[in-house]
């Protein structure tokens, strides 16, 4: 808050700025002092839905050197290295904004740099596996794109685990960029953290975060703008199993003018104790006219004993903007689908799958990676596999 | 018992849960359709059309009290809904249900698949859908499109007919096709019905609102439907009289019964 008076002692026109600053309650101070993320007690708003007992390993300061094994497929031009805490949080996005990243930060030990040339038109995707080994791994990644660069981006995690990490993704001025995260961990990762994403003035990014494996998986991600002009279309798609807990916790800050955003979150579920949430937070600043965002999160329960927690949150602070709005939708199979499907002699197991294909389908094509695509269609298969043939 | 080909309904009844509790709908149905017949059932809104096409195709909302429908001797209340599909039971839907995310070149194909028990051979079964889908006057885009999805009033009605095209199921009941459609779309939907009849040994059920519909698809038989059972029958001049008097005659005598 002291900074907030500060600023309004400014210059008069600076009072706008200042009354922007106020971040609403939702969306914690970020700061890279793990003081300032004290161990939640579960009944704090950020934290209410995760059961902290099983992601304490990642709340917990215990320094760890492991790292997960990191197999890059570098288009030419593209650049990777090593460098300090210090320098990567000069060059990170924003801060971190919960526990675990700023833990993951600061026990890192500086951090993995991906450098995409300004202008560079990559026509294979820079691809990045990290693989765990069953153990305590702290990890920070920033991966920058430069100006009017084009670039597909995909970062798979594979493995066991317990992974605190803080992922930046800075995009520069007019890049077209293609981020695809994929979550295929073993059954007994613990996998949190936060992801940052930066637009450029008139960039374009698309992100297409997919979380299949894992005991539990907690990811924050945030974006902002950093001109004008930007475009984000965030995809998102889960599958839950029985036991799992997948947290997916988004926060767009449209904090300039003529930028549009577009969530879509999908996710499925089955099998007792298998649970969902997603909290889908759109900030409109004052300073935001002429925006559109729409955001949406979609889940469909698949068998008894599920839950999927789902949570849009828009604030609005100018009424100059082209279109906001959100949806949520949690159900079941809807019975007129299974009908329609069924009246055409498809078998009941076969019309479900169908249905849930379907479901799914629209969030796959986006990746724009055919060989991911095929591998994540197969990946439903055999999740279905475990519920809806039964 | 001698079986009896085509569609035969016996003594048809079938409730449906409503907030004011169990309600019965259908009171009675007696209806005999042989193969190579066009009967039309024609009734008011409410009388209780749909809920006799839904329940012949097995739709959970119905529950059959009693009665039995065959086709070809077959009990198809006993089966499930996509074994009485599989039975040769077609059903061509008022309000086709939207599918998103799944194309019509997929469900097609799944969907002859499951029919005829094995996949159609690939390069013929794509030139027999552009060819079905062509004389619906549908372009072969339409087969990437998501099933219903966005379709037009007319495209959903289009659809149905390219299904019952190329799943040349044995019988075919067709629920208010006519409904939404504009006169082009009209004629080219009744030409699709009348190619199917036409093979001679198909059996369909066509139910109408309006008369409209049959200045294109010539019917044998008119059923007059009222109050959950048929209260007339008889031939084409039926459907002219109905065109010309409406059913208040009818729905006189049973709101005073």
């Amino acid at each position: 808050m002291t900074a907030i008076i500060e600023k309004a002692d400014g210059a008069a026109g600076r009072l706008s700025e200042a009354v922007e600053a106020v971040e609403s309650h939702l969306h914690p101070k970020p700061s890279w002092d793990v003081a300032d993320h004290p161990m939640p007690t579960g009944r704090e708003e950020i934290w209410r839905f995760t059961p902290i007992s099983r992601i304490r390993p990642l709340l917990e300061a215990t320094p760890s050197d492991a790292r997960l094994v990191w197999e890059e497929t570098l288009p030419e031009g593209v650049t990777s290295r090593a460098v300090t805490e210090q320098e990567a949080r000069t060059i990170s996005t924003e801060a971190p904004v919960d526990r675990v990243s700023s833990l993951a930060a600061s026990l890192s030990g500086g951090a993995r740099l991906v450098d995409v040339p300004a202008e560079a038109e990559l026509t294979q995707p820079v691809s990045i596996v990290l693989r765990g080994t069953g153990e305590l791994v702290w990890g920070h990644t920033v991966v920058r794109i430069g100006h009017h660069a084009r670039a597909t981006v995909v970062l798979r995690h594979e493995g066991s685990a317990r992974y605190g990490t803080k992922l930046d993704v800075i995009v520069g001025e007019g890049a077209l960029v293609n981020f695809v995260t994929l979550q295929d961990w073993a059954d007994d990762t613990v996998h949190g953290g936060q992801t940052s994403v930066l637009v450029g003035r008139d960039a374009q990014v698309r992100t297409v975060t997919v979380s299949l494996g894992g005991s539990l998986v907690r990811l924050t991600e945030t974006a902002r703008f950093a001109g004008p002009g930007g475009s984000l279309e965030q995809f998102g798609l889960y599958f839950v199993d029985a036991g799992q807990h997948i947290e997916h916790r988004l926060f767009v800050d449209h904090n300039a003018p003529q930028t549009h955003s577009q969530v879509d979150y999908r996710g499925a579920l089955q099998g007792k104790g298998a649970h969902s949430v997603w909290v889908g937070d759109v900030l409109i600043r004052k300073v935001a006219e002429q925006i559109s965002t729409y955001e949406a999160n979609k889940n469909l329960v698949l068998t008894d004993g599920c839950r999927a927690d789902s949570v849009p949150n828009l604030e609005i602070q100018t009424g100059q903007i082209e279109g906001a709005g959100h949806s949520s939708t949690t159900g079941r199979f809807d019975d007129e689908q299974l009908f329609y499907l069924q009246s055409r002699g498809i078998a009941p197991d076969e019309a479900r799958r169908l249905v849930v294909r379907g479901f799914f389908a629209a969030i796959i094509a986006k990746i724009g990676v055919p060989e991911l695509e095929e591998h994540l269609m197969t990946a439903i298969e055999a999740e279905l596999a475990k519920s809806v043939a039964a | 018992m001698a079986l009896t080909q085509g569609l035969v309904i016996t003594g048809l009844h079938v409730t449906v849960e409503t907030e004011a509790g169990t309600k019965e709908i259908l009171k009675g149905v007696d209806l005999t359709v042989r193969p190579g017949e066009i009967h039309a059932i024609m009734g008011p809104n409410g009388s209780g059309k749909s809920t006799l096409a839904y329940s012949i195709a097995g739709h959970p909302k119905y529950t059959i009290t009693q009665g039995s429908v065959t086709l070809d001797g077959v009990e198809l209340t006993q089966l499930s809904v996509d074994a009485r599909a599989r039975a040769g039971m077609f059903l061509a839907m008022q309000y086709p249900v939207e599918v998103p995310g799944v194309s019509v070149a997929n469900f097609l194909r799944t969907a002859k698949t499951a029919i005829s028990g094995e996949a159609p051979k690939v390069r013929t079964w794509i030139k027999e859908v552009n060819e079905s889908l062509g004389r619906l006057d549908l372009d072969s885009a339409f087969s990437s499109r998501s099933v219903n999805e966005g379709f037009s009033g007319g495209e959903k009605k289009r659809h149905e007919i390219v299904q019952l095209e190329l799943l040349n199921p044995k019988f075919a009941v067709l629920d208010e096709t006519d409904s939404g459609l504009d006169i082009d779309a009209l004629r080219i939907v009744s030409d699709g019905v009348n190619r199917y009849a036409s093979q001679g040994d198909r059996g369909v059920l066509l139910i109408t609102h309006y008369t409209r519909i049959l200045r294109y698809i010539n019917p044998d038989f008119v059923h007059v439907f009222v109050d959950g059972h048929i209260v007339e029958e008889g031939g084409r001049e039926l459907a002219d009289e109905l065109e010309a008097n409406g059913y208040e005659k009818y729905t006189k005598v049973a709101a005073s019964s």
